[in-house]
């Protein structure tokens, strides 16, 4: 990635995280921790990595993109709004009654949604159904499937897993986003997660482990996913809960808890002032 | 009228999905190691390609169904009903139901007459747990030529179906000339005044046998046999209420959240009458021959005639 590439993408996740705090605060409820975390990965997926047109969001030949831990959806939905999805006026609505953006993604009322999703474990699975059709077809389209960390206590991800080595499906690339906590404290505290990465791969899954803070180390992973053959692949991105919002960052706390009005002025302040330094 | 042979709506099942398939690339099919019980090992063999073996994993196997959907396929996912509906009860309601996808579930071994297996295998629950699902339509036939029917009407409505199959091998009693399926219809099968019987599934045709002998002892009962348990048939159950003044229901599956209460719903709102449920009263069942539990339980024609008999004096 090229210095004006990269600092574009840069501004890019810093607006999508002012999105996501935009929607959470006036929601009054969400999850700007893993959103915050998960926000340059989506980015990256959404303005590089993958094959979509947002004006033609059910193109049967699309790549496939399925936020399995769906609470992190503010962060899919500022994706979706930079990218021409849907205005950003729907964000300010989030979690609203008669909203188009649900608490959780809803594929029948969203553009550029390609699976509902929220509960965890679900949508690794339903990825897995998408990868197959591909192969069923003959197409040529990838999916992609986001999980979090602790996302990965369900045995359904590992169900899938099985599933995933065994038919082969090197057109699924996983990204499990390790941001280190969830509801409850450290995932490590909470169910002892690690060694994730061999996990993974006594699956049968190539395992790519990154700093999924990174746009190098992103694009990195994503180009040598698409040269695995065979198999499916998994990107264990270490990131930073709360990314970006400095008060939120690595803290627990902000897993599901909207801010107040000051909190929310600071946020934005930093967002703010990250997005001039980008663009100075 | 029917043939003679007698044959599981597992194995109907599993034909009726090889006919289709023929004119039908699109629909695939899915099971959870169960391929030679659930009877898709007829559409493996010839489909090997299009058959998908997910192993012991009904949840998983829900959502990689949910998936297909979404990229044009119609997937047939099929497991025990225990299995089927209950290990992967979520994954229906939140994968399959909540975006309506266009995935077909057939849980075969369904109620009592699973026989020796026992209670762990005996789902009286299904129809229960699917109907509670939005949107989600519970289809239970009664013979093979209702299978095979019932299988066409599933792959041609669009959206999330569940399909109850049974274990045990049964006459048919439909007659294949003049046979009609439609989703949410109920078929009359006999016409009577002093009450209305409603089966559904395996039970149809044994309280076809109970009715008919009740006729010689001067109990003139209507049958209807209620294919579909949702979206149920109100036309007929109100209209049944209004001419014969009261009802029993007749299913394999617990009394509670199954047809009899599906049919109580239509009657206590829009024409109250009394309404006897038949079926499983709440408990478990056990290990013993298909055909001696349903002696057991009262679900035999004999059964029936008794218990029909008992409530109508």
């Amino acid at each position: 990635m090229n210095k004006q590439e990269l600092l574009e993408m840069q501004k890019t996740a810093c607006k999508v995280r002012m999105h996501t705090i935009e929607g959470v605060f006036n929601a009054k409820s969400g999850h700007p921790g893993g959103s915050l975390s998960a926000a340059d990965m989506i980015t990256y997926l959404y303005f590089k990595e993958m094959k979509v047109d947002p004006s033609r969001p059910d193109d049967p030949s699309r790549d496939r993109f399925v936020l399995s831990k769906g609470h992190c959806c503010p962060a899919l939905y500022g994706a979706l709004v930079e990218k021409g999805y849907f205005p950003a006026d729907e964000i300010k609505v989030l979690r609203h009654i008669g909203a188009m953006l649900q608490g959780h993604p809803d594929m029948k009322n969203t553009p550029g949604i390609d699976m509902s999703s929220g509960s965890l474990g679900q949508g690794v699975s339903a990825a897995c159904g998408m990868a197959l059709a591909a192969k069923y077809d003959n197409a040529d389209y990838r999916v992609y499937a986001m999980l979090g960390d602790g996302e990965c206590e369900e045995g359904q991800v590992w169900e899938a897993a099985m599933f995933a080595s065994h038919y082969r499906l090197d057109n699924l690339c996983l990204i499990v986003d390790f941001n280190g906590l969830q509801i409850d404290g450290n995932v490590n505290d909470v169910a002892g997660l690690e060694p994730i990465d061999s996990k993974f791969e006594g699956f049968g899954f190539e395992v790519i482990k990154i700093d999924g803070n990174n746009f190098d180390e992103i694009e990195a992973a994503f180009h040598k996913a698409r040269t695995v053959k065979g198999k499916p692949t998994v990107i264990i991105a270490k990131t930073v809960k709360g990314k970006g919002v400095s008060y939120m960052e690595n803290q627990v706390g902000w897993h599901g808890k909207a801010p107040n009005a000051d909190e929310y002025q600071t946020a934005m302040d930093e967002l703010k002032a990250q997005l001039a330094a980008l663009e100075a | 009228m029917g043939e003679t042979k007698k044959i599981a709506t597992r194995e109907s099942f599993g034909l009726a999905l090889c006919e289709l398939a023929k004119e039908h690339p699109e629909i695939v099919v899915l099971d959870a190691d169960l391929a030679a019980a659930t009877k898709t090992e007829i559409f493996k063999k010839a489909y090997p390609d299009r058959f998908f073996d997910c192993g012991i994993a009904e949840g998983n196997m829900i959502g990689v169904a949910a998936g297909l959907a979404s990229c044009g396929k119609v997937p047939f996912a099929a497991s025990f009903a225990m299995f089927a509906t209950g290990r992967a009860y979520e994954q229906i309601r939140n994968s399959v139901g909540y975006p309506h996808l266009n995935v077909k579930i057939a849980g075969s071994h369904a109620g009592i007459t699973v026989g020796e297996d026992g209670a762990t295998h005996q789902c009286c629950e299904d129809l229960a747990l699917m109907r509670t699902i939005p949107g989600m339509v519970v289809l239970n036939p009664a013979d093979h030529y209702e299978m095979t029917e019932a299988v066409k009407a599933a792959f041609a409505y669009n959206g999330p179906v569940y399909i109850r199959l049974g274990r045990l091998a049964i006459d048919s009693f439909n007659d294949p000339d003049t046979y009609q399926f439609e989703i949410g219809k109920g078929i009359q099968l006999k016409d009577g005044s002093d009450v209305t019987v409603i089966a559904t599934g395996l039970v149809v045709n044994e309280a076809l046998k109970a009715v008919k002998a009740l006729e010689s002892k001067g109990i003139n009962a209507r049958l209807i046999n209620m294919h579909t348990i949702k979206p149920i048939d109100k036309d007929i159950i109100i209209k049944a209420a209004k001419e014969t003044g009261r009802i029993i229901t007749v299913e394999e599956h617990n009394i509670i959240g199954g047809l009899g209460e599906a049919v109580c719903a239509v009657t206590s709102e829009y024409c109250p009458v009394p309404v006897k449920r038949i079926g499983i009263e709440d408990v478990y069942g056990h290990s013993g021959p298909a055909l001696g539990l349903l002696a057991e339980f009262g679900l035999d024609a004999a059964g029936l005639e008794k218990k029909i008999s008992e409530y109508v004096k």
